[in-house]
């Protein structure tokens, strides 16, 4: 008999509220540990997401993250309401930033998110619209989790 | 390495409350950009930096860093140093400069064992997969 073992969720995220910045991931990276996923699989995750949830927070006005965990990937998307990316290919260049000074003096901001999302995960992909938002959809592949 | 031996080679004060013998770490990572420490750092190691706020707490549980040294004797605010004690990552201050605390770890025996730099191929579109 099939067992269906797949779990889902979502978190919200508010733009600019740096004290709450983070909790989104370590709730997903808390799911990840109860399921017993490998750890450098939840690393790889844990840090996708955090990239793109710091990015939430610091472009966007809100934004939402949804996870699905089946026994083979996770998939994680992150919609916001934002200003949106005008040029998809230069943001995916390593040191490529639009980041104001307050956020590069928090040590982020410097233009390594999005190539690390990319480096982190199995597959990306980036849909934005200039002054509505950005949505990110990312998978990471569960392989050998023995 | 574990904590205590690190605590006085770089005459640290520990400043987390559940911290013991039982953290060690294999290697360090020492920067100021969350960024790269996100991009660049290996699970279990130490990081080194001279910036205090939550994001480093966050960095550290995300990339699974097991202990943090703050240099020149900066300390986190309470509430950052709480988030720490939640994640059980042990924070240390020290009062030596990143040179000085990284020379000393170093003449110890402890290595940077950062992940290769590697650049992805890059193919983006403003719709559709990267």
């Amino acid at each position: 008999m099939l067992v269906d073992n797949s779990e889902d969720g979502i978190f919200f995220l508010t733009g600019k509220d740096f004290t709450n910045a983070g909790t989104a991931s370590s709730s997903l990276k808390a799911v990840l540990e109860r399921r017993g996923i490998r750890q450098d699989i939840i690393r790889r995750t844990a840090i996708a997401a955090f990239e793109a949830e710091m990015n939430v927070v610091i472009y966007a006005v809100a934004g939402m993250m949804k996870y699905r965990i089946t026994d083979t990937e996770i998939s994680v998307t992150i919609q916001d309401m934002g200003q949106g990316i005008p040029n998809i290919e230069l943001a995916m260049t390593e040191g490529y930033s639009t980041a104001p000074d307050h956020i590069r003096a928090m040590g982020f901001g410097s233009g390594m998110g999005l190539p690390n999302i990319k480096k982190s995960t199995d597959s990306l992909v980036v849909n934005s619209v200039v002054g509505e938002g950005t949505t990110l959809e990312f998978v990471i592949q569960i392989k050998d989790s023995q | 390495m574990n904590l205590v031996e690190i605590k006085d080679i770089l005459e640290a004060t520990v400043i987390t409350s559940q911290a013991s013998l039982r953290h060690s770490v294999a290697s360090v990572y020492c920067a100021d950009l969350m960024s790269d420490v996100l991009s660049f750092s290996i699970a279990k190691g130490l990081l080194i930096t001279g910036l205090t706020n939550a994001q480093v707490i966050r960095t550290a549980e995300m990339a699974a860093i097991d202990m943090i040294v703050f240099i020149q004797g900066k300390r986190p605010a309470l509430q950052t140093i709480s988030l720490a004690e939640e994640k059980n990552i042990p924070l240390l201050v020290t009062d030596l400069s990143m040179f000085d605390t990284c020379g000393r770890l170093y003449e110890k025996g402890l290595r940077s064992q950062s992940a290769a730099v590697r650049r992805p191929s890059i193919v983006a579109c403003n719709e559709g997969s990267i």
